[in-house]
């Protein structure tokens, strides 16, 4: 017992700041993309095939799909100059959408939920996960909020073991044909309202596995998304930053 | 036997050529006798080639340092071994799963991830219920009885964790049997693979268990490495190798976190949580991804390790090794702790050999194997980290190993940090030899991953085998739970920690 609050002395009070001081993030970091298309070259073709996952398009000016993104920086674009990932942490969106960055168009961050839903889950929110072919690096990513650096429950949120506590369900994986069902049935076994939430490449999009007949792709056209927060895993800060975003507990600038 | 098996190194290819396609007596027989003589099974798979099936089997001689492969061809059927050698019993599973292929007299002749064969419809178990294709509908192992009852746990958990299905048999709190169903998670990847490899293969690759991106991820790069003919500059080879070490450390931290927590030991449990991320955070200090994503490339690295990030690491280091002393000091002198991790959850070294248990869980089990010393690949033939056993295969012995490991981890990454060779850190490799073979082994942190390519005569994979350590494990958990309070699964669970995904590929 001495022992314990020898330790508990030695180890201190670890619980970061965030979201009142910003999270030091590293040097490699690869947050919120921002593209110049002003260096674009003649031939297009060859910027767009880059990316095998097909995240980056030129119809319609250079653009950038944060939904299939995997943040690699390995593509032709990047190395051209044409996108350079910065370290800004803030990537989750509410609309599918709202995920394809534009050079000229207005930087949209994730919305607060509706009223209702606001008035219900914003002093307090229950999720039930579904890892549907996650690689345990979104639900790793999502665990570490809950531990004493990160300290989830401060906002009143929280994990639970049942969908029939919960408020809504948070989505990791591409949805492998395997899960489809049990991921349904455990959405039908929560009470309205509720939302949904899509973590990661897989979950919006298939990520790494898109086009496979067994992985699936992603959440959207079987569940209704609330939010989408990009990333292969997204960083803890970025996952905290969405969900405080839809519980309007971040003011928007 | 030892004339049977061609042998190659960890790392090393051959023209299949130069592989002979020998008769099924002396194919199954071989195996058999190189089992006997203490070669290990790490991989074993059929190739489908029109109406007839390869199949190749890859063992591992710890006393050799060598790999042998072995293969044959058969039609529709080939007599099952895993009576006599339990080790293959879910490898023939899986070959009858992909390859619509009948393990004759096999034992447990069970679904494994519920899956399509390659280039087939109709699956092998179409005569369950539905098509064979419904994840966890199979006949269970069952006890009868009076009192004796069943409890079904998933495939969704009360935990943020993957999927998966346990069945107990229990009679009051004692487990008489646990059986594993799993297949949830299955992405196709092997099938994926096939004429690869393809642009989205390095990115697949390190999602094959996307806790252990550098673990596979070094192995297929080992793989591409040994069919291009090309050398990995030797800064590239130290990165992958702290690279390595650093996911083994943030995953065992974590575990011995989650340990503390499922015995009810709070102050553990607490500080170990937040380590992992330390670690995991050290990760990006290289490579600006907490999991190691885009480290290791094909050919060498996608990032240098400078002066300024090998001092930062070294801080680091430093700060994390003090806190998870500090931390797990705390599980061993807390007798309350002890109480619930000793005889606890034990497999037996005799057992765990004849199951081929890999990794942490076989050492834990007195079992002296460590692919970075019997193999050695990339950095570890110039550094090499102590192996570590443990004699009691208990969940003490489980949690222990990894505070020891985690030791022998930091003082590697620290040894190396000092000594950082200078030059490039990519040397793309060009086109795969056609025709031909390679074996690529890494010591992930759960153990043994193999990784095994073969191509076809323009140098394409005309098969891609993976073999996650989980693949063994999943065995040694449900023989751990037999004669145990069914209270004590979680506990026993994490003591494993097996992968889902890295299983159902």
């Amino acid at each position: 017992m001495f022992r314990a609050i020898l330790s508990r002395l030695k180890q201190g009070h670890r619980t970061m700041p965030y979201p009142k001081e910003p999270v030091q993030l590293p040097e490699h970091f690869r947050g919120y993309p921002e593209l110049s298309p002003r260096l674009c070259t003649a031939d297009c073709s060859e910027c767009a095939a880059s990316c095998p996952f097909g995240a980056i398009s030129c119809t319609g000016g250079l653009s950038l799909d944060l939904g299939k993104c995997l943040f690699c920086a390995d593509c032709g674009a990047v190395d051209k100059g044409l996108v350079r990932f910065t370290r800004d942490h803030r990537l989750a969106a509410s609309s599918r959408a709202e995920l394809v960055v534009r050079a000229d168009s207005p930087r949209p961050l994730a919305r607060p939920l509706d009223k209702k839903r606001l008035s219900l889950f914003s002093r307090s929110l229950k999720l039930r996960e579904v890892s549907a072919g996650g690689c345990n690096a979104c639900e790793a990513d999502t665990n570490v909020l809950a531990t004493i650096g990160w300290d989830l429950g401060r906002f009143g949120i929280q994990f639970v073991a049942s969908p029939r506590h919960a408020d809504g369900i948070w989505v990791t994986g591409p949805v492998t044909e395997n899960m489809r069902e049990a991921l349904l049935m455990t959405y039908e076994a929560i009470p309205s309202p509720k939302i949904v939430i899509a973590c990661g490449a897989c979950a919006i999009n298939g990520g790494p596995f898109q086009g496979s007949r067994e992985a699936g792709s992603g959440v959207d056209g079987l569940l209704p998304v609330d939010l989408y927060i990009p990333g292969c895993p997204p960083h803890p800060v970025t996952i905290l930053d969405g969900i405080l975003r839809a519980l309007d507990k971040i003011p928007s600038p | 036997m030892k004339k049977l098996l061609t042998p190659l190194h960890n790392g090393s290819s051959i023209p299949l050529a130069r592989l002979p396609v020998t008769g099924n007596d002396p194919f199954f027989q071989g195996i058999l006798d190189a089992v006997d003589s203490s070669w290990r099974v790490s991989s074993y798979f059929g190739v489908p080639q029109g109406s007839d099936v390869e199949l190749y089997c890859v063992l591992a001689s710890k006393a050799d340092g060598t790999i042998g492969v072995v293969r044959t061809k058969v039609t529709n059927t080939f007599p099952s071994l895993a009576e006599v050698c339990p080790q293959l019993h879910l490898f023939e599973r899986e070959i009858a799963e992909q390859c619509f292929l009948t393990p004759e007299g096999h034992p447990w002749l069970k679904p494994v991830r519920f899956q399509r064969p390659f280039g087939q419809e109709r699956s092998y178990w179409h005569h369950l219920d539905g098509n064979g294709l419904l994840p966890g509908v199979m006949p269970y192992y069952q006890v009868e009885g009076e009192e004796v009852h069943e409890v079904a746990v998933g495939p969704v958990h009360a935990g943020v964790i993957e999927p998966g299905h346990f069945r107990f048999q229990c009679h009051g709190e004692e487990v008489f049997s646990l059986e594993i169903s799993l297949g949830f998670q299955h992405r196709g990847i092997e099938r994926a693979l096939i004429g690869g490899p393809y642009t989205q293969t390095m990115y697949q690759m390190e999602t094959i268990a996307g806790d252990t991106s550098i673990g596979h991820g070094q192995a297929y790069c080992m793989a591409m490495e040994a069919l291009a003919g090309c050398r990995v500059p030797p800064h590239a080879e130290v990165v992958r190798g702290i690279a390595l070490e650093l996911e083994r450390l943030a995953n065992h931290a974590g575990d011995l976190g989650a340990i503390a927590g499922d015995v009810g030991y709070l102050p553990t449990a607490s500080f170990c949580g937040r380590i992992r991320g330390d670690f995991l955070n050290m990760s990006s200090v290289i490579c600006g991804s907490r999991f190691g994503r885009g480290v290791v490339r094909p050919g060498g690295v996608g990032f240098a390790c400078g002066k300024s990030q090998a001092d930062e690491l070294l801080g680091r280091l430093e700060a994390a090794r003090s806190d998870l002393e500090n931390a797990v000091e705390l599980l061993w002198s807390t007798p309350s702790v002890m109480a619930r991790l000793e005889d606890v959850g034990i497999v037996t070294g005799d057992t765990a050999r004849e199951i081929a248990l890999v990794g942490p869980a076989a050492r834990a089990s007195g079992l002296n194997r460590d692919v970075r010393r019997d193999h050695p690949f990339g950095i570890f033939r110039m550094g090499q980290i102590p192996v570590v056993t443990a004699q009691s295969g208990d969940v003490y012995a489980r949690t222990l190993l990894r505070w020891l490991e985690a030791e022998r981890s930091m003082n590697f990454i620290a040894e190396q940090l000092h000594q950082l060779p200078a030059g490039g850190t990519l040397a793309a490799p060009g086109n795969l030899a056609a025709n031909s073979l390679a074996v690529s082994l890494t010591e992930g942190w759960r153990g043994e991953i193999c990784h095994t390519a073969i191509t076809d005569e323009v140098g394409r994979f005309s098969r891609y085998k993976i073999v996650d350590p989980s693949f063994h494990n999943w065995q040694g958990l449900s023989l751990a739970l037999r004669g145990q309070q069914i209270s004590d699964f979680p506990l026993c669970n994490k003591s494993f920690n097996l992968s889902y995904c890295g299983f159902d590929l």
